[in-house]
Protein backbone atom coordinates (compact mmCIF):
# COMPACT_ATOMS: atom_id res chain seq x y z
CA UNK A 1 0.00 0.00 0.00
CA UNK A 2 1.26 3.05 -0.67
CA UNK A 3 1.56 6.51 0.60
CA UNK A 4 -1.65 7.90 -1.16
CA UNK A 5 -3.95 4.72 -0.58
CA UNK A 6 -3.05 4.98 3.06
CA UNK A 7 -4.49 8.47 3.32
CA UNK A 8 -7.34 8.07 1.61
CA UNK A 9 -8.27 4.82 3.79
CA UNK A 10 -7.33 7.39 7.00
CA UNK A 11 -9.26 9.90 5.42
CA UNK A 12 -12.53 7.35 5.25
CA UNK A 13 -12.17 5.72 8.48
CA UNK A 14 -12.01 9.64 9.84
CA UNK A 15 -15.37 10.07 7.85
CA UNK A 16 -17.03 6.96 8.88
CA UNK A 17 -16.52 8.36 12.48
CA UNK A 18 -17.13 11.76 12.35
CA UNK A 19 -20.54 10.38 10.80
CA UNK A 20 -21.27 8.20 13.31
CA UNK A 21 -20.59 11.02 15.81
CA UNK A 22 -23.24 13.30 13.94
CA UNK A 23 -25.61 10.70 13.65
CA UNK A 24 -25.59 10.28 17.09
CA UNK A 25 -25.79 13.77 17.74
CA UNK A 26 -28.75 13.81 15.51
CA UNK A 27 -30.69 11.42 17.15
CA UNK A 28 -29.89 13.07 20.16
CA UNK A 29 -31.14 16.48 18.81
CA UNK A 30 -34.50 15.27 17.36
CA UNK A 31 -35.10 12.94 20.65
CA UNK A 32 -37.90 15.10 22.32
CA UNK A 33 -39.48 15.72 18.90
CA UNK A 34 -39.91 11.94 18.11
CA UNK A 35 -41.18 11.64 21.71
CA UNK A 36 -43.95 13.88 21.07
CA UNK A 37 -44.96 12.20 17.90
CA UNK A 38 -44.72 8.69 19.09
CA UNK A 39 -46.71 9.48 22.40
CA UNK A 40 -49.76 11.54 19.96
CA UNK A 41 -51.38 8.07 19.07
CA UNK A 42 -51.31 7.29 22.47
CA UNK A 43 -54.36 7.07 25.21
CA UNK A 44 -53.57 8.96 28.45
CA UNK A 45 -52.77 5.79 30.11
CA UNK A 46 -50.31 4.49 27.81
CA UNK A 47 -48.44 7.56 28.03
CA UNK A 48 -48.19 7.58 31.35
CA UNK A 49 -47.71 3.65 32.17
CA UNK A 50 -44.98 3.55 29.24
CA UNK A 51 -44.11 6.81 27.50
CA UNK A 52 -41.15 4.96 25.50
CA UNK A 53 -43.32 2.84 23.76
CA UNK A 54 -43.46 3.22 19.82
CA UNK A 55 -46.86 2.08 20.43
CA UNK A 56 -49.24 1.98 23.02
CA UNK A 57 -50.75 -0.78 24.69
CA UNK A 58 -54.22 0.00 23.95
CA UNK A 59 -52.88 0.73 20.31
CA UNK A 60 -52.87 3.56 17.83
CA UNK A 61 -55.72 6.54 19.11
CA UNK A 62 -56.30 9.33 16.72
CA UNK A 63 -58.40 10.94 19.40
CA UNK A 64 -55.89 13.65 20.75
CA UNK A 65 -56.06 15.46 17.42
CA UNK A 66 -59.60 16.70 17.00
CA UNK A 67 -59.71 17.05 20.67
CA UNK A 68 -57.07 19.09 21.41
CA UNK A 69 -57.93 21.12 18.09
CA UNK A 70 -61.26 21.91 19.01
CA UNK A 71 -60.24 22.48 22.97
CA UNK A 72 -57.43 24.69 21.89
CA UNK A 73 -59.66 26.50 18.94
CA UNK A 74 -56.89 25.96 16.84
CA UNK A 75 -58.12 27.32 13.56
CA UNK A 76 -58.26 30.80 14.85
CA UNK A 77 -55.69 30.98 16.96
CA UNK A 78 -53.10 29.50 13.51
CA UNK A 79 -55.30 32.07 12.06
CA UNK A 80 -54.56 34.86 14.29
CA UNK A 81 -50.64 33.94 14.24
CA UNK A 82 -51.01 33.89 10.68
CA UNK A 83 -52.63 37.41 9.74
CA UNK A 84 -50.10 38.79 13.01
CA UNK A 85 -46.53 37.12 11.07
CA UNK A 86 -47.19 38.29 7.62
CA UNK A 87 -48.74 41.95 8.42
CA UNK A 88 -45.84 42.56 10.49
CA UNK A 89 -42.95 41.29 8.31
CA UNK A 90 -44.87 42.98 5.20
CA UNK A 91 -44.88 46.13 7.17
CA UNK A 92 -41.00 45.79 8.73
CA UNK A 93 -39.68 45.24 5.46
CA UNK A 94 -41.41 48.11 3.46
CA UNK A 95 -41.04 50.66 6.34
CA UNK A 96 -37.63 49.80 7.14
CA UNK A 97 -36.02 49.67 3.56
CA UNK A 98 -37.59 53.10 3.14
CA UNK A 99 -36.36 54.34 6.36
CA UNK A 100 -32.97 53.19 5.27
CA UNK A 101 -32.66 54.76 1.64
CA UNK A 102 -33.27 58.22 2.97
CA UNK A 103 -30.68 57.62 6.21
CA UNK A 104 -28.05 56.20 3.44
CA UNK A 105 -28.64 58.72 0.98
CA UNK A 106 -28.81 62.15 3.26
CA UNK A 107 -25.22 60.62 5.48
CA UNK A 108 -24.62 64.34 5.64
CA UNK A 109 -27.57 65.33 7.18
CA UNK A 110 -26.86 65.73 10.93
CA UNK A 111 -30.53 64.60 11.76
CA UNK A 112 -29.94 61.49 9.88
CA UNK A 113 -26.86 60.38 11.70
CA UNK A 114 -28.80 61.12 15.00
CA UNK A 115 -31.71 58.70 14.34
CA UNK A 116 -29.56 55.98 12.91
CA UNK A 117 -27.02 55.76 15.95
CA UNK A 118 -30.38 56.04 18.25
CA UNK A 119 -31.39 52.81 16.46
CA UNK A 120 -27.81 51.10 16.81
CA UNK A 121 -27.54 52.15 20.10
CA UNK A 122 -30.96 50.92 21.10
CA UNK A 123 -30.53 46.91 20.30
CA UNK A 124 -29.17 46.64 23.12
CA UNK A 125 -31.74 47.13 25.30
CA UNK A 126 -33.87 44.24 26.32
CA UNK A 127 -37.48 44.23 26.22
CA UNK A 128 -38.22 43.33 30.18
CA UNK A 129 -36.82 47.40 30.35
CA UNK A 130 -40.03 48.66 28.18
CA UNK A 131 -42.48 46.33 28.66
CA UNK A 132 -43.96 47.88 32.09
CA UNK A 133 -43.86 51.44 30.52
CA UNK A 134 -45.18 49.86 27.09
CA UNK A 135 -48.13 47.97 28.89
CA UNK A 136 -48.40 51.77 30.90
CA UNK A 137 -48.26 53.91 28.02
CA UNK A 138 -50.42 51.95 25.56
CA UNK A 139 -53.10 50.31 28.36
CA UNK A 140 -56.07 51.58 26.50
CA UNK A 141 -55.02 50.31 23.02
CA UNK A 142 -54.33 46.46 24.26
CA UNK A 143 -56.15 43.98 23.08
CA UNK A 144 -56.12 44.80 19.57
CA UNK A 145 -54.16 42.66 16.39
CA UNK A 146 -53.25 46.09 15.02
CA UNK A 147 -51.42 47.56 18.10
CA UNK A 148 -49.67 43.82 18.77
CA UNK A 149 -48.76 44.57 14.61
CA UNK A 150 -47.33 47.98 15.18
CA UNK A 151 -45.30 47.22 18.40
CA UNK A 152 -43.89 44.11 16.47
CA UNK A 153 -42.45 46.55 13.88
CA UNK A 154 -41.82 48.93 16.14
CA UNK A 155 -39.13 46.80 17.85
CA UNK A 156 -37.54 44.99 14.46
CA UNK A 157 -37.55 48.44 12.59
CA UNK A 158 -34.07 49.25 14.12
CA UNK A 159 -32.32 45.75 13.43
CA UNK A 160 -33.48 45.86 9.99
CA UNK A 161 -33.17 49.29 8.97
CA UNK A 162 -29.16 48.83 10.40
CA UNK A 163 -29.49 45.57 7.90
CA UNK A 164 -30.89 47.68 4.52
CA UNK A 165 -28.73 50.22 5.30
CA UNK A 166 -25.42 47.93 4.66
CA UNK A 167 -26.97 46.78 1.99
CA UNK A 168 -27.99 49.96 0.06
CA UNK A 169 -24.95 51.50 0.94
CA UNK A 170 -22.77 48.44 -0.08
CA UNK A 171 -24.88 47.12 -3.06
CA UNK A 172 -26.71 50.35 -4.83
CA UNK A 173 -24.16 52.24 -6.84
CA UNK A 174 -25.82 56.33 -6.76
CA UNK A 175 -25.15 56.48 -10.25
CA UNK A 176 -27.87 54.10 -11.07
CA UNK A 177 -30.27 56.60 -8.98
CA UNK A 178 -29.14 59.45 -11.13
CA UNK A 179 -29.81 58.04 -14.39
CA UNK A 180 -33.15 56.99 -13.54
CA UNK A 181 -33.67 60.40 -12.03
CA UNK A 182 -32.53 61.73 -15.63
CA UNK A 183 -34.78 59.02 -17.38
CA UNK A 184 -37.56 61.42 -15.26
CA UNK A 185 -38.12 59.19 -12.29
CA UNK A 186 -39.00 60.94 -9.11
CA UNK A 187 -37.68 59.86 -5.74
CA UNK A 188 -40.08 57.99 -4.68
CA UNK A 189 -40.42 56.13 -8.15
CA UNK A 190 -36.71 55.69 -8.10
CA UNK A 191 -36.91 53.70 -5.05
CA UNK A 192 -39.77 51.44 -5.96
CA UNK A 193 -38.57 51.03 -9.41
CA UNK A 194 -34.94 50.18 -9.39
CA UNK A 195 -33.55 50.74 -5.36
CA UNK A 196 -35.96 48.36 -3.53
CA UNK A 197 -35.49 44.99 -6.34
CA UNK A 198 -32.36 45.22 -5.76
CA UNK A 199 -32.51 44.57 -2.07
CA UNK A 200 -33.69 41.34 -2.65
CA UNK A 201 -31.47 39.18 -0.61
CA UNK A 202 -31.89 41.37 2.30
CA UNK A 203 -35.54 42.01 1.82
CA UNK A 204 -35.41 37.89 2.37
CA UNK A 205 -33.30 38.15 5.08
CA UNK A 206 -34.95 40.41 7.42
CA UNK A 207 -38.56 38.87 6.24
CA UNK A 208 -37.19 35.34 7.11
CA UNK A 209 -35.40 36.36 10.61
CA UNK A 210 -38.40 38.62 11.58
CA UNK A 211 -41.54 36.11 10.48
CA UNK A 212 -40.01 33.47 12.94
CA UNK A 213 -39.33 35.83 15.92
CA UNK A 214 -43.06 36.88 15.53
CA UNK A 215 -44.23 33.73 14.82
CA UNK A 216 -43.08 32.25 18.17
CA UNK A 217 -43.03 35.51 20.19
CA UNK A 218 -44.66 34.62 23.44
CA UNK A 219 -44.00 37.98 25.76
CA UNK A 220 -44.83 40.72 23.99
CA UNK A 221 -48.44 39.07 22.78
CA UNK A 222 -49.35 37.71 26.23
CA UNK A 223 -49.30 41.54 27.76
CA UNK A 224 -51.38 42.92 24.57
CA UNK A 225 -53.66 40.16 23.81
CA UNK A 226 -55.72 38.98 26.71
CA UNK A 227 -58.92 37.57 25.28
CA UNK A 228 -59.06 34.77 23.90
CA UNK A 229 -60.37 34.83 20.84
CA UNK A 230 -57.29 37.03 19.84
CA UNK A 231 -54.71 34.31 21.15
CA UNK A 232 -51.75 33.85 18.73
CA UNK A 233 -50.11 29.61 18.92
CA UNK A 234 -47.47 30.42 21.43
CA UNK A 235 -49.76 32.26 24.03
CA UNK A 236 -52.80 29.41 23.48
CA UNK A 237 -50.29 26.91 23.83
CA UNK A 238 -49.08 28.31 27.48
CA UNK A 239 -52.90 28.37 28.32
CA UNK A 240 -53.86 25.08 27.33
CA UNK A 241 -51.12 23.75 29.34
CA UNK A 242 -52.31 25.21 32.00
CA UNK A 243 -55.93 23.87 31.91
CA UNK A 244 -55.74 20.30 30.42
CA UNK A 245 -51.86 19.77 31.66
CA UNK A 246 -52.75 16.12 33.32
CA UNK A 247 -54.51 15.28 29.85
CA UNK A 248 -51.08 14.34 28.38
CA UNK A 249 -52.29 13.12 25.35
CA UNK A 250 -54.12 15.92 24.69
CA UNK A 251 -50.93 18.27 25.87
CA UNK A 252 -48.88 15.83 23.25
CA UNK A 253 -51.47 16.83 20.26
CA UNK A 254 -51.36 20.41 21.12
CA UNK A 255 -47.62 20.76 20.88
CA UNK A 256 -47.56 18.94 17.95
CA UNK A 257 -49.98 21.48 16.25
CA UNK A 258 -47.74 24.10 17.45
CA UNK A 259 -45.11 22.88 15.84
CA UNK A 260 -46.15 21.68 12.64
CA UNK A 261 -46.71 24.70 10.41
CA UNK A 262 -43.38 25.75 10.61
CA UNK A 263 -41.96 22.64 10.24
CA UNK A 264 -44.11 21.89 6.94
CA UNK A 265 -42.69 25.65 6.08
CA UNK A 266 -38.79 24.27 6.77
CA UNK A 267 -39.54 21.32 4.48
CA UNK A 268 -40.06 23.80 1.53
CA UNK A 269 -37.93 26.20 2.30
CA UNK A 270 -35.11 24.90 4.61
CA UNK A 271 -32.41 26.21 2.18
CA UNK A 272 -33.59 29.42 2.32
CA UNK A 273 -34.45 29.67 6.06
CA UNK A 274 -30.81 28.34 7.04
CA UNK A 275 -29.14 31.02 4.79
CA UNK A 276 -31.52 33.60 5.65
CA UNK A 277 -31.04 33.37 9.47
CA UNK A 278 -26.71 32.56 8.57
CA UNK A 279 -26.20 36.12 6.69
CA UNK A 280 -28.51 38.19 9.49
CA UNK A 281 -26.55 37.04 12.13
CA UNK A 282 -23.20 37.49 10.08
CA UNK A 283 -24.48 41.02 9.63
CA UNK A 284 -26.13 41.74 12.70
CA UNK B 1 -30.62 73.18 -5.87
CA UNK B 2 -33.57 72.44 -4.75
CA UNK B 3 -32.30 68.80 -3.50
CA UNK B 4 -30.40 71.03 -1.16
CA UNK B 5 -32.81 72.98 0.35
CA UNK B 6 -33.93 72.12 3.92
CA UNK B 7 -37.80 71.98 3.55
CA UNK B 8 -37.32 69.65 1.05
CA UNK B 9 -34.89 67.09 2.30
CA UNK B 10 -37.84 67.24 5.43
CA UNK B 11 -40.27 66.45 3.19
CA UNK B 12 -38.14 63.40 1.67
CA UNK B 13 -37.69 62.04 5.33
CA UNK B 14 -41.18 62.58 6.09
CA UNK B 15 -42.35 60.26 3.06
CA UNK B 16 -39.81 57.52 3.62
CA UNK B 17 -39.02 57.10 7.02
CA UNK B 18 -41.47 58.92 8.64
CA UNK B 19 -43.40 55.65 9.44
CA UNK B 20 -40.09 53.84 10.42
CA UNK B 21 -38.99 56.56 13.05
CA UNK B 22 -42.74 57.28 14.11
CA UNK B 23 -42.82 53.75 15.16
CA UNK B 24 -39.60 53.21 16.74
CA UNK B 25 -39.53 56.04 18.89
CA UNK B 26 -43.04 55.34 20.12
CA UNK B 27 -42.35 51.75 20.60
CA UNK B 28 -38.93 51.92 21.79
CA UNK B 29 -37.52 55.61 22.91
CA UNK B 30 -40.68 56.76 24.29
CA UNK B 31 -41.04 53.80 27.05
CA UNK B 32 -37.60 53.43 27.50
CA UNK B 33 -37.69 57.29 28.83
CA UNK B 34 -41.54 56.97 30.44
CA UNK B 35 -39.65 53.56 31.85
CA UNK B 36 -36.62 55.59 33.79
CA UNK B 37 -39.18 58.32 35.41
CA UNK B 38 -41.42 55.39 36.32
CA UNK B 39 -38.69 54.08 37.82
CA UNK B 40 -38.95 57.45 40.84
CA UNK B 41 -42.54 55.92 41.11
CA UNK B 42 -44.46 54.10 43.53
CA UNK B 43 -47.20 52.88 40.71
CA UNK B 44 -49.29 49.71 41.77
CA UNK B 45 -50.27 49.55 37.90
CA UNK B 46 -53.74 50.73 38.19
CA UNK B 47 -54.27 54.11 40.27
CA UNK B 48 -54.23 56.67 37.96
CA UNK B 49 -51.91 59.00 39.65
CA UNK B 50 -48.06 57.93 40.69
CA UNK B 51 -46.76 59.27 43.81
CA UNK B 52 -42.98 60.44 43.45
CA UNK B 53 -40.80 58.60 45.81
CA UNK B 54 -37.51 59.59 44.01
CA UNK B 55 -34.72 56.87 44.41
CA UNK B 56 -36.55 54.67 46.93
CA UNK B 57 -37.23 51.94 44.30
CA UNK B 58 -33.93 51.96 43.73
CA UNK B 59 -32.60 51.35 46.90
CA UNK B 60 -35.24 48.69 47.46
CA UNK B 61 -34.06 46.80 44.44
CA UNK B 62 -30.59 46.76 46.08
CA UNK B 63 -31.92 45.63 49.41
CA UNK B 64 -34.30 43.12 47.11
CA UNK B 65 -32.50 39.58 48.38
CA UNK B 66 -34.59 37.47 46.06
CA UNK B 67 -33.74 40.05 43.12
CA UNK B 68 -30.05 39.37 43.70
CA UNK B 69 -30.47 35.75 44.10
CA UNK B 70 -31.94 35.50 40.78
CA UNK B 71 -29.63 37.28 39.08
CA UNK B 72 -26.67 35.34 40.85
CA UNK B 73 -28.69 32.37 39.26
CA UNK B 74 -28.80 33.98 35.45
CA UNK B 75 -25.19 34.76 36.02
CA UNK B 76 -23.94 30.92 36.95
CA UNK B 77 -26.75 29.25 34.09
CA UNK B 78 -24.89 32.17 31.92
CA UNK B 79 -21.69 31.29 32.22
CA UNK B 80 -22.63 27.03 31.89
CA UNK B 81 -24.98 27.31 29.32
CA UNK B 82 -22.64 30.42 27.12
CA UNK B 83 -19.94 27.76 27.29
CA UNK B 84 -21.43 24.51 26.12
CA UNK B 85 -23.12 26.01 23.83
CA UNK B 86 -20.31 27.22 21.65
CA UNK B 87 -18.51 23.89 22.65
CA UNK B 88 -21.13 21.97 20.92
CA UNK B 89 -21.80 24.26 18.32
CA UNK B 90 -17.95 24.66 17.12
CA UNK B 91 -17.99 20.89 17.20
CA UNK B 92 -20.86 20.64 15.56
CA UNK B 93 -20.02 23.19 12.52
CA UNK B 94 -16.49 21.28 12.31
CA UNK B 95 -18.03 18.40 11.74
CA UNK B 96 -20.61 19.41 8.59
CA UNK B 97 -17.98 20.99 7.47
CA UNK B 98 -15.79 18.20 6.47
CA UNK B 99 -17.58 17.28 3.48
CA UNK B 100 -19.26 14.34 4.87
CA UNK B 101 -22.29 12.19 3.12
CA UNK B 102 -25.25 14.20 3.76
CA UNK B 103 -23.91 17.11 5.53
CA UNK B 104 -26.71 19.49 4.63
CA UNK B 105 -29.03 17.54 6.01
CA UNK B 106 -27.57 17.32 9.41
CA UNK B 107 -27.00 21.14 9.14
CA UNK B 108 -30.51 21.37 8.51
CA UNK B 109 -31.50 19.19 11.58
CA UNK B 110 -29.70 20.58 14.08
CA UNK B 111 -31.20 23.98 13.70
CA UNK B 112 -34.45 22.59 13.61
CA UNK B 113 -34.88 23.71 17.58
CA UNK B 114 -34.37 27.34 16.28
CA UNK B 115 -37.39 27.11 14.16
CA UNK B 116 -39.79 26.55 17.70
CA UNK B 117 -40.69 29.02 19.97
CA UNK B 118 -38.65 28.89 23.67
CA UNK B 119 -42.77 27.86 25.20
CA UNK B 120 -43.63 25.17 23.12
CA UNK B 121 -39.76 24.16 23.80
CA UNK B 122 -39.99 24.27 27.36
CA UNK B 123 -43.35 21.86 27.81
CA UNK B 124 -41.50 19.15 25.12
CA UNK B 125 -38.81 19.02 27.33
CA UNK B 126 -40.90 19.25 30.39
CA UNK B 127 -42.41 15.84 28.98
CA UNK B 128 -39.10 14.38 28.55
CA UNK B 129 -37.80 15.14 31.80
CA UNK B 130 -40.30 14.11 33.66
CA UNK B 131 -42.06 10.81 31.96
CA UNK B 132 -39.47 10.04 29.62
CA UNK B 133 -36.39 9.99 31.47
CA UNK B 134 -38.15 8.72 34.74
CA UNK B 135 -39.17 5.92 32.48
CA UNK B 136 -35.65 5.06 31.43
CA UNK B 137 -33.88 5.53 34.69
CA UNK B 138 -36.90 5.01 37.13
CA UNK B 139 -35.32 8.24 39.58
CA UNK B 140 -37.20 10.82 40.60
CA UNK B 141 -37.37 13.88 38.18
CA UNK B 142 -34.27 16.35 37.71
CA UNK B 143 -37.29 18.90 37.76
CA UNK B 144 -38.08 18.57 41.02
CA UNK B 145 -34.54 19.05 42.22
CA UNK B 146 -32.86 22.66 42.80
CA UNK B 147 -29.72 21.70 41.03
CA UNK B 148 -31.61 19.23 38.68
CA UNK B 149 -33.40 22.20 37.89
CA UNK B 150 -30.92 24.33 36.71
CA UNK B 151 -28.97 21.84 35.06
CA UNK B 152 -32.10 21.05 32.91
CA UNK B 153 -32.51 24.83 32.10
CA UNK B 154 -28.51 24.65 30.80
CA UNK B 155 -29.21 21.37 28.56
CA UNK B 156 -32.07 23.03 27.16
CA UNK B 157 -30.63 26.21 26.21
CA UNK B 158 -27.39 24.40 24.71
CA UNK B 159 -29.69 22.37 22.61
CA UNK B 160 -32.15 25.06 21.84
CA UNK B 161 -29.19 27.56 20.41
CA UNK B 162 -26.33 24.71 19.49
CA UNK B 163 -28.29 24.81 15.64
CA UNK B 164 -28.20 28.20 15.47
CA UNK B 165 -24.36 29.18 16.98
CA UNK B 166 -23.58 26.17 14.76
CA UNK B 167 -24.30 27.89 11.40
CA UNK B 168 -22.33 31.27 12.20
CA UNK B 169 -19.60 28.91 13.05
CA UNK B 170 -19.71 26.65 9.86
CA UNK B 171 -19.81 30.48 8.00
CA UNK B 172 -16.46 31.13 9.94
CA UNK B 173 -14.90 28.11 8.49
CA UNK B 174 -15.94 28.86 5.02
CA UNK B 175 -14.53 32.04 5.09
CA UNK B 176 -11.00 30.52 6.23
CA UNK B 177 -9.31 30.18 3.15
CA UNK B 178 -7.66 27.01 1.76
CA UNK B 179 -4.60 28.56 0.25
CA UNK B 180 -4.03 29.21 4.65
CA UNK B 181 -4.52 25.74 5.68
CA UNK B 182 -3.11 24.34 3.14
CA UNK B 183 -0.05 26.32 3.56
CA UNK B 184 0.22 25.35 7.09
CA UNK B 185 0.08 21.57 5.94
CA UNK B 186 2.90 22.18 4.21
CA UNK B 187 5.19 24.60 6.49
CA UNK B 188 4.11 20.83 9.16
CA UNK B 189 1.27 21.59 10.93
CA UNK B 190 0.16 18.58 11.98
CA UNK B 191 -3.97 18.52 11.96
CA UNK B 192 -5.05 20.15 15.69
CA UNK B 193 -1.82 22.39 15.00
CA UNK B 194 -3.27 24.02 12.22
CA UNK B 195 -6.90 24.36 14.24
CA UNK B 196 -5.12 26.01 17.56
CA UNK B 197 -2.97 28.13 15.56
CA UNK B 198 -3.82 29.19 11.97
CA UNK B 199 -8.27 28.45 12.05
CA UNK B 200 -9.08 28.84 15.45
CA UNK B 201 -7.40 32.66 15.16
CA UNK B 202 -8.65 33.50 11.87
CA UNK B 203 -12.21 32.63 12.86
CA UNK B 204 -11.95 35.01 15.74
CA UNK B 205 -14.93 37.28 14.75
CA UNK B 206 -17.50 34.20 14.64
CA UNK B 207 -15.98 33.30 18.36
CA UNK B 208 -17.22 36.85 18.99
CA UNK B 209 -20.27 37.12 17.48
CA UNK B 210 -21.81 33.62 18.94
CA UNK B 211 -20.37 34.69 22.11
CA UNK B 212 -21.81 37.77 21.99
CA UNK B 213 -25.79 36.30 21.19
CA UNK B 214 -25.00 33.50 23.62
CA UNK B 215 -24.61 36.25 26.41
CA UNK B 216 -27.27 38.34 25.37
CA UNK B 217 -30.21 35.67 24.90
CA UNK B 218 -29.18 33.77 28.30
CA UNK B 219 -29.14 37.01 29.93
CA UNK B 220 -32.58 37.71 29.26
CA UNK B 221 -33.95 34.00 28.94
CA UNK B 222 -37.72 34.28 30.19
CA UNK B 223 -40.03 31.41 27.79
CA UNK B 224 -38.00 28.42 28.48
CA UNK B 225 -37.72 29.38 32.10
CA UNK B 226 -41.45 29.92 32.38
CA UNK B 227 -42.58 26.80 30.26
CA UNK B 228 -39.98 24.36 32.01
CA UNK B 229 -39.38 24.88 35.33
CA UNK B 230 -41.98 28.25 36.11
CA UNK B 231 -39.15 28.98 38.66
CA UNK B 232 -39.92 26.10 40.58
CA UNK B 233 -38.99 24.01 42.73
CA UNK B 234 -39.72 26.40 45.26
CA UNK B 235 -38.99 29.35 43.11
CA UNK B 236 -35.24 28.27 42.96
CA UNK B 237 -34.78 28.37 39.63
CA UNK B 238 -36.65 32.17 39.32
CA UNK B 239 -34.45 33.76 36.93
CA UNK B 240 -33.73 37.75 36.63
CA UNK B 241 -35.95 38.29 33.79
CA UNK B 242 -38.96 36.40 35.73
CA UNK B 243 -38.30 37.82 38.29
CA UNK B 244 -38.68 41.35 37.09
CA UNK B 245 -41.86 39.88 35.37
CA UNK B 246 -43.20 39.01 38.50
CA UNK B 247 -42.39 41.86 40.37
CA UNK B 248 -44.31 43.67 38.01
CA UNK B 249 -47.16 41.99 36.77
CA UNK B 250 -47.77 39.48 39.50
CA UNK B 251 -47.00 41.47 43.07
CA UNK B 252 -47.99 44.57 41.07
CA UNK B 253 -45.01 46.10 42.65
CA UNK B 254 -44.51 48.36 38.57
CA UNK B 255 -42.01 51.06 40.13
CA UNK B 256 -39.85 48.19 42.04
CA UNK B 257 -40.48 46.04 38.91
CA UNK B 258 -39.06 48.77 36.44
CA UNK B 259 -35.92 49.98 38.54
CA UNK B 260 -34.74 46.19 38.67
CA UNK B 261 -35.37 45.84 34.68
CA UNK B 262 -32.78 48.78 34.35
CA UNK B 263 -30.36 47.04 36.51
CA UNK B 264 -30.73 44.61 34.23
CA UNK B 265 -30.44 46.20 31.31
CA UNK B 266 -27.73 48.03 32.84
CA UNK B 267 -25.83 44.98 33.95
CA UNK B 268 -26.60 43.39 30.29
CA UNK B 269 -25.35 46.35 28.49
CA UNK B 270 -21.79 46.45 30.63
CA UNK B 271 -20.80 42.62 29.78
CA UNK B 272 -22.09 43.04 26.22
CA UNK B 273 -19.93 46.04 25.71
CA UNK B 274 -17.05 44.75 27.81
CA UNK B 275 -17.17 41.68 25.49
CA UNK B 276 -17.23 43.20 22.18
CA UNK B 277 -14.76 45.41 22.92
CA UNK B 278 -12.00 42.02 24.70
CA UNK B 279 -13.45 40.64 21.39
CA UNK B 280 -12.02 43.27 18.72
CA UNK B 281 -8.79 43.64 20.34
CA UNK B 282 -7.33 40.79 19.27
CA UNK B 283 -8.77 40.45 15.91
CA UNK B 284 -6.22 38.87 13.07
CA UNK B 285 -6.14 39.00 9.12
CA UNK B 286 -4.74 36.57 7.21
Amino acid sequence: MNENQRAARNKKIAHAIMWIVLLVMFIAFIFPFLLVVINVFKTKGDITSNPLALIGAHGFTFKNFPAAMKKMNFLTVFLNSLTITTSATVLTILISSMTSFVIVRNGKWKFCTIIFSLMIASMVIPFQVLMVPLVSVYGNVLNSRITLILMHVGFSVSMAVFMFHGSIKTNIPIDLEESATIDGCNRWQTFWKIVFPLLKPTIATVGIINAMAYWNDYLLPSLVLKKKDLYTIPIATQAFYGTYSTDIGLIMAALLLAMLPILILYVFLQRYIVEGVTSGAVKG
Amino acid sequence: MKQNKLSYKIRQYILFAGPGTALFLAVVIVPFIYGLYLTLTSWDGVSKTKEFVGLENLAAAFKDADYWHAMLRTVIYSVFAVVFINIVSFALAYLVTQGIKGQNFFRAGFFVPNLIGGIVLGYIWKFVFNRAFVAIFSSTSLLSTTNGAMFCLILVSVWQYAGYMMLIYVAGFMSVSKDVQEASKIDGCTPSQSMRHVIIPLMRSSFVQCIFLSITRCFVVYDVNLSLTKGGPAGTSVMAAMHVYNQAFTYKNYGLGQSEAVILFAVCAIVGVTQVLIGKRGEVEA
